[in-house]
């Protein structure tokens, strides 16, 4: 009984990776013992470095999503994580402003970026990645996350170290928003 | 040269016109349109037919009906035909001993014509532009002369600003206080430049000016220099003009021949001489500090006012600086006297103004109006209303003006009028649009324009005019929200307070005034589903 | 010499006569945000981080630029100010192609700087992601465009200071960039004597010295005062 409604009052937490280089989730991860302190306040529901689950589940609360908008998969699950979730933080600075895989861009569409790949790179055999369904489709631009979707709070940082995610995460444990300001808080890279 | 001499070239002239003139514009709407080969078959035939010594054939300036040219008028009779071809020119002369005169006869008394008032004009179409002697023949210089002999520098800026005459760039500024600040100026040394870098879309009026009558912008420009003190002049014409420039080059040449311009001008203590100096295609040099920049050889960018070039201008000299239009006033101003000029127009807005008429309309070209017509006048009587057709707005200003819509027609224009409904009056571009126009295309046209004429120097119009441009995309490929209009709007602020120069300041213009007058025109470009959350683009 | 006296954000301030406003603020202890400005050029008012609101004045103005007048009241940090500030900002890093994690003045940079300041966590303006140059050519120095928010303060420092005048701006609008010699590789621009002011000048990481990183760029802005004083003031020592 104390459990279930332990249970019942703690809140869906949810952190999703898209291209980006998986550091923000290390920095995650530097919060250490913290973590811990989370974990009694939070169910992870779908994250890469904190559960299993592969469906992004409805009525997320937060949701933490790393790295820019590349390809088909990503530009489906951030769809899917902004309709499933309450609180979307865009998480790190691919996220933010698309940052280094954004900087293929510059190269004009994705087309480029294919053939510098995987034809002029390509040292044993030079051929254009091909599998529909399976090798998902890379979009003509990364995008950060809020040009696709709407996106509550903007956390900066290449990546955010610990204390930075801290400080915006532990104010909505409390129901209550971060201040997104100051060095400590809004510097980029 | 004194005044005796000078009557003595007019009157010259006078007796060697023939009694007949066959004007024929050779100015470079008509030549587009081949009246150089027209004006050749009508000299031609007047040869052919042994009219020689009653009819004469004159290259003239602009009459204005562009929109109907190759244009042939004659005088005194003032018949005149449109649309001439070279082959059925010499029935034209045909008709003068009894023939038929095969192109179509204009009526010189329609509104376009009768209508106008013209005082910028008033040469225009009459006299050959590349013949000194036919400007002094309808009394050029003598406003010059009578300055030099018969008024202080003091008196002719107080006859200026008696007048109200105010600049006919855009911006309004009054002339005379703009004269007697440089008046006032300490130092020996001040210049007089005359703004020709006439850059709005579908705007030609200054073009017009200096290509039919470029005597009387010098004789301005003269009378300017008297007045505040200055020796030197600069025309500053862009490239895209050169029959301006050519015609220009040639006045001059013959104005220092007489001694009208140089040292001692009219045996007077009174020196002046004037320079043409060559845009190189950027629309922000017609921005009065870029445009002195660029004289000095300097990259054309914009500088921080004050000070004003009035205080500290060419070569840090205190700088006189007037449209083209504005100095072509000036002669007839000190001719007819301030109080004549003065009681034209509206109470703030004094003379005249010429006007572009273009877009979709019947009667295209250029008119000249006293301040105060109302835009249906100009539009529906002169012009002739859309051809199969309503109006749906005028657009005046160009890129740094506003949309006007039909059911403002009846405003009068003038200087106040047009700023208080979020136009201007600017240089004197007038676009009249028809119910097919989309009011969004045409905001998004104009700030394409001023994103490809931004100098780059100050950040909001660099970025924020890209910016703008894309956003305009974006909702009229139906991919907008309602936070990119309210998005658009806020930056549509920012630019217009925070640019560096006009051309930034007044970008947003075309945006606002179309939002203000044609929201529905951008609601309906924004898909339904935007407002029920189900495409959610971009967030704040 | 007279003194003017206005007020700046509710505090009295006296001014020589033709100190700006920038530089009356800064002796009160004021501050107001700058970009282009570099103590010891010209002033060129471009960034429009410092306009100032005046009252009775109904433009914006550039604190560099404007001189102090007798009595006037200057608000340097009005909502709206701080509004437009934030968005010159968005516009910059929407404009090229700022990656600050990979950036040599990651943490040392007067642009990633003033983001912080005007509070910016996100730009509200879609990334334009330009195609721009990089000159690594010089054997000492490079350039790189994508940074470069064209700020002209190495255009100033090369032509005022140095008096080399290797730097310009070729095109306009968007498509402005710095220009070395007349449009040469910079390392085959004759003029250039190789005295690095550029780099100190330079607000981003756009002008580096080689061989530095991410986040390793210095800079010795006080060469610039100190020369300009040398000049003008003949204090020769530093």
């Amino acid at each position: 009984m104390t459990k279930d409604k332990e249970q019942m009052t703690k809140i869906k937490f949810a952190t999703v990776w898209l291209a980006g280089c998986s550091g923000c989730h290390m920095s995650f991860l530097d919060m250490d013992e913290w973590l811990l302190e989370l974990a009694n306040y939070v169910d992870v529901v779908y994250s890469p470095i904190g559960c299993d689950l592969k469906e992004y589940p409805a009525g997320v609360d937060v949701c933490l999503v790393e790295g820019g908008v590349a390809n088909q998969d990503n530009l489906e699950l951030i769809h899917e994580v902004r309709a499933k979730t309450k609180t979307l933080i865009s998480f790190g600075d691919c996220a933010v402003t698309a940052n280094v895989p954004g900087m293929r861009n510059m190269l004009g569409g994705s087309e480029p970026v294919l053939k510098r790949g995987y034809l002029e790179l390509g040292d044993v055999t030079p051929q254009l990645p091909n599998e529909p369904g399976i090798v998902p489709e890379l979009l003509e631009q990364v995008l950060p996350i809020h040009e696709l979707v709407s996106v509550d709070i903007f956390l900066p940082g290449c990546p955010p170290d610990a204390a930075r995610i801290r400080a915006t995460i532990e104010p909505l444990l409390k129901g209550e928003q971060p201040k997104m300001e100051g060095r400590a808080m809004i510097k980029f890279g | 040269m004194d005044l005796s001499e000078l009557l003595k070239i007019g009157d010259r002239e006078k007796k060697q016109q023939k009694s007949i003139r066959v004007h024929c514009c050779t100015s470079t709407g008509c030549q587009a349109a081949n009246s150089l080969s027209v004006k050749n078959n009508l000299a031609n035939a007047v040869q052919e037919l042994g009219l020689s010594d009653r009819v004469e054939v004159v290259g003239v300036g602009c009459m204005g009906f562009c929109g109907r040219g190759p244009l042939v008028q004659i005088d005194p009779e003032d018949i005149l035909y449109e649309v001439v071809t070279p082959e059925e020119a010499p029935s034209i002369i045909d008709a003068l001993s009894g023939g038929v005169a095969k192109p179509i006869q204009g009526n010189s008394q329609h509104p376009f014509f009768a209508r106008q008032m013209r005082i910028v004009r008033q040469h225009t179409g009459k006299v050959d532009p590349e013949r000194i002697e036919e400007y002094i023949a309808v009394g050029g210089y003598q406003s010059l002369y009578k300055v030099l002999y018969e008024m202080t520098p003091a008196e002719v800026v107080s006859e200026i600003s008696k007048s109200g005459l105010r600049g006919r760039g855009g911006g309004g500024y009054p002339t005379g206080l703009k004269w007697a600040t440089v008046a006032k100026m300490p130092g020996d040394q001040k210049y007089v430049i005359c703004n020709g870098d006439e850059g709005d879309p579908g705007a030609f009026m200054d073009r017009s000016v200096l290509e039919s009558d470029p005597h009387l912008v010098l004789e301005g420009m003269v009378i300017a220099g008297y007045a505040v003190g200055a020796n030197h002049g600069y025309i500053y014409v862009r490239a895209e003009y050169p029959l301006a420039i050519q015609r220009l080059q040639k006045a001059i040449q013959q104005a220092k021949k007489y001694g009208i311009l140089g040292s001692q001008i009219f045996e007077s203590p009174f020196d002046f001489k004037i320079d043409i100096r060559i845009g190189a295609g950027a629309f922000v040099c017609g921005e009065e500090t870029a445009l002195i920049q660029s004289i000095e050889g300097k990259r054309g960018n914009p500088v921080p006012r004050p000070p004003y070039p009035a205080e500290s201008g060419l070569w840090k000299c205190p700088t006189l600086i007037n449209n083209v239009e504005t100095l072509a006033n000036v002669a007839t101003i000190i001719h007819q006297g301030a109080d004549w000029y003065a009681s034209i127009g509206t109470e703030n807005s004094k003379g005249t103004k010429i006007f572009a008429l273009t877009g979709k309309i019947r009667n295209n070209g250029l008119i000249e109006v006293p301040m105060g017509i109302s835009l249906r006048e100009i539009v529906e009587e002169m012009g002739g209303g859309v051809p199969d057709g309503e109006v749906k707005a005028v657009q005046t200003g160009g890129p740094s003006g506003g949309c006007i819509p039909a059911s403002m027609l009846d405003i009068p224009v003038d200087y106040d009028s047009l700023s208080k409904i979020g136009s201007m009056m600017g240089s004197g571009g007038m676009v009249v649009m028809d119910r097919a126009t989309s009011m969004v295309e045409v905001a998004q046209f104009y700030m394409q324009f001023c994103r490809e004429e931004s100098c780059g120097k100050c950040v909001p119009c660099r970025a924020g005019t890209v910016q703008l441009y894309s956003l305009l995309d974006k909702i009229l490929n139906k991919q907008g929200t309602q936070a990119d209009l309210e998005k658009l709007e806020t930056l549509c602020h920012m630019v217009k307070k925070t640019s560096l120069c006009g051309l930034g300041i007044s970008a947003p213009n075309p945006i606002l005034s179309t939002l203000r007058y044609f929201p529905e025109e951008y609601q309906e470009l924004i898909p339904a589903e935007s407002l029920n959350g189900k495409v959610r683009h971009g967030s704040s | 010499m007279s003194v003017k006296t206005l007020t700046i954000n509710n505090t009295p301030v006296a001014a020589e006569e033709g100190k700006t406003i920038l530089e009356a603020a800064k002796e009160a202890g004021i501050h107001i945000p700058t970009l282009c400005f570099l103590e010891g050029v010209s002033t060129v008012a471009a960034c429009r981080m410092c306009l100032v609101e005046i009252e009775g004045i109904n433009k914006l103005l550039p604190a560099c630029v404007t001189q102090v007048t007798e009595a006037i009241v200057v608000h340097t940090n009005t909502p709206k100010l701080q509004e437009y500030r934030r968005m010159v900002i968005e516009l910059l890093f929407a404009e090229g192609n700022h990656v600050c994690s990979i950036c040599v003045a990651n943490g040392n940079c007067e642009l990633q700087n003033l983001a912080i300041e005007v509070g910016m966590d996100h730009t509200r303006f879609p990334y334009r992601f330009p195609k721009r140059s990089v000159d690594v050519s010089h054997p000492q120095f490079g350039i790189d465009r994508n940074r470069c928010i064209l700020c002209t303060r190495c255009v100033r420092v090369c032509g005022e200071i140095e008096g080399a005048h290797v730097w310009d701006v070729a095109q306009r609008g968007a498509d402005a960039y710095i220009v070395s010699g007349l449009s040469q590789p910079w390392s085959e621009v004759e003029a250039c004597t190789s005295c690095g002011k550029c780099v100190d000048a330079c607000p981003t990481g756009a002008i580096f010295r080689k061989g530095t990183t991410t986040a390793e760029k210095q800079r010795d802005r006080a060469k610039l005062q100190f020369l300009v004083d040398a000049r003008e003031k003949h204090e020769w020592t530093r």
